[in-house]
């Protein structure tokens, strides 16, 4: 669950992949994940970094947090995808 | 807690984008190269010819003190009205007059101008330039123009064979001269497909009807042959691509359209960064040591195959954005024209987008009757 090295983000939750040319907006959570998750962090540590931030079942978030990496999957915005 | 991700294609200009390279070529304190440099396609309208960005380009570079000498075929090219790029404009005998009247009005055009370097951008024009090349040579006038071989390998025509040898990625096509072999190519493709005209235009057809209509347009337009190609989907990238005649790549910059017109042209595009595009590009320009600027137009399959569609031998219409992007091909071509040693690039700003717009010019009508009686403005 790496985001590939070249894909550009910003504060304000634009994602933008040099590779493909795609750009995407992601909300205000998405935007702090996809930051960890360019910090290397793992699951875990992102659920509980997540979880201590928002008041929600972790279970919820663990949900939520699979469904997003299905579409940074989808969007080719992964590590190993090519 | 809800998490969303959304694809978007614009609305991100004020965005600032990290893990961006920068990298402008600078400029020396040397003294300017007084030069006069004429081009062709100043058609900026909605389908452009590359002329007005060719010319943004050149003048752009700090090495040059420009004089832009503009040549038209038609009198309402928005360029010839552009007077803070085109410096003069004349009008030059449309390509199907051949190469003497072309020749003829060069040398007049020459002996009031006296041009440096000369960049045609039209493929229905340039076969002829090329032809002329080492007469325009002799007048003083330089160019930097692929060989009638690269120009006849990458025609639209060849291209398939072309593929088939350099072992590209190519779609499968059929040359035809009669409405009749449309449902030959019909059977060979199955539907969708498309069909496409010797210089321009393409349409994508659903049925044999649609593909008739296709047919008979562009026979009216541009005559024949007319190419049926098998449909390929998949994400459009253009490169833009300068080789210096030796197989060497001078400056490869592709760019994902983001907004395409009804006629299949980028409106709104971005630089990317993508190994297996470049190698493509590289390997083309090695494999038929392309001279000049051309545009590779790549259809990226879903597979991840980069698909050849067809090869522009010329500068695309947005090849401005290669000077923005810090590659300055326009004015790279320039100096090899006039046998500058000009070393490969590689760095460029990925994520510069390009969006065109349209501009209403008011044009007093004097100098509609200018370019329009005597031929020149």
């Amino acid at each position: 669950m790496k985001l590939k090295k070249n894909v550009a983000t910003s504060e304000a939750g634009f994602v933008f992949n040099p590779g493909t040319g795609d750009s995407f907006s992601v909300n205000q959570t998405g935007a702090e994940i996809i930051s960890l998750l360019k910090e290397n962090r793992s699951p875990e540590e992102v659920i509980n970094l997540i979880s201590s931030k928002f008041d929600a079942e972790q279970i919820q978030i663990e949900k939520d947090l699979d469904d997003f990496v299905s579409q940074l999957y989808i969007y080719n915005l992964l590590e190993n995808q090519d | 807690m809800t998490l969303y991700l959304s694809y978007i294609y614009t609305t991100f200009s004020k965005i600032r984008i990290e893990s961006i390279q920068i990298s402008r070529n600078v400029s020396n304190t040397k003294e300017k190269k007084k030069l006069v440099i004429a081009v062709t396609a100043l058609n900026a309208t909605d389908s452009p010819g590359p002329g007005i960005s060719v010319i943004r380009a050149i003048r752009e570079c700090v090495d040059f003190d420009v004089r832009i000498i503009g040549l038209s075929y038609e009198a309402l090219e928005p360029g010839i009205y552009m007077h803070d790029l085109v410096d003069k404009t004349y009008q030059l005998p449309y390509p199907s007059s051949g190469t003497d009247a072309l020749y003829e009005r060069l040398l007049s055009i020459n002996d009031i101008e006296h041009i440096d370097v000369l960049i045609p951008n039209f493929d229905a024009e340039l076969y002829n330039f090329i032809r002329i090349e080492s007469q325009l040579e002799k007048m003083g006038i330089r160019t930097f123009l692929p060989t009638p071989e690269e120009f006849e390998a990458r025609d639209k025509v060849n291209l398939h064979k072309f593929g088939k040898k350099h072992n590209f990625f190519v779609p499968e096509d059929k040359v035809i001269s009669q409405v009749s072999e449309l449902a030959q190519g019909a059977e060979k493709f199955s539907f969708p497909l498309v069909v496409k005209g010797k210089y321009y235009d393409a349409f994508i057809c659903n049925t044999l009807q649609e593909a008739e209509k296709a047919f008979y347009k562009l026979q009216a337009k541009w005559g024949i042959p007319i190419i049926v190609q098998k449909f390929i989907p998949g994400t459009e990238i253009n490169i833009a691509v300068l080789g210096d005649g030796k197989g060497n790549s001078i400056s490869i910059i592709p760019m994902r359209k983001l907004y395409i017109t009804d006629k299949g042209k980028a409106w709104a595009g971005i630089t990317i960064e993508n190994n297996l595009l470049i190698e493509t590009a590289e390997k083309f320009v090695r494999k038929t040591s392309w001279r000049g600027g051309c545009e590779l137009e790549i259809m990226m399959t879903t597979d991840g195959k980069p698909y050849i569609m067809e090869v522009n031998p010329r500068f695309p219409a947005w090849i401005y954005l290669t000077a923005a992007a810090g590659q300055n091909q326009p004015a790279s071509l320039v100096k090899m024209a006039l046998g500058e040693d000009v070393k490969p690039m590689s760095d460029y700003e990925v994520g510069k987008v390009f969006i065109r717009y349209s501009w209403d010019m008011i044009v007093d009508i004097s100098e509609f009757q200018q370019i329009s009686g005597k031929g020149e403005l």
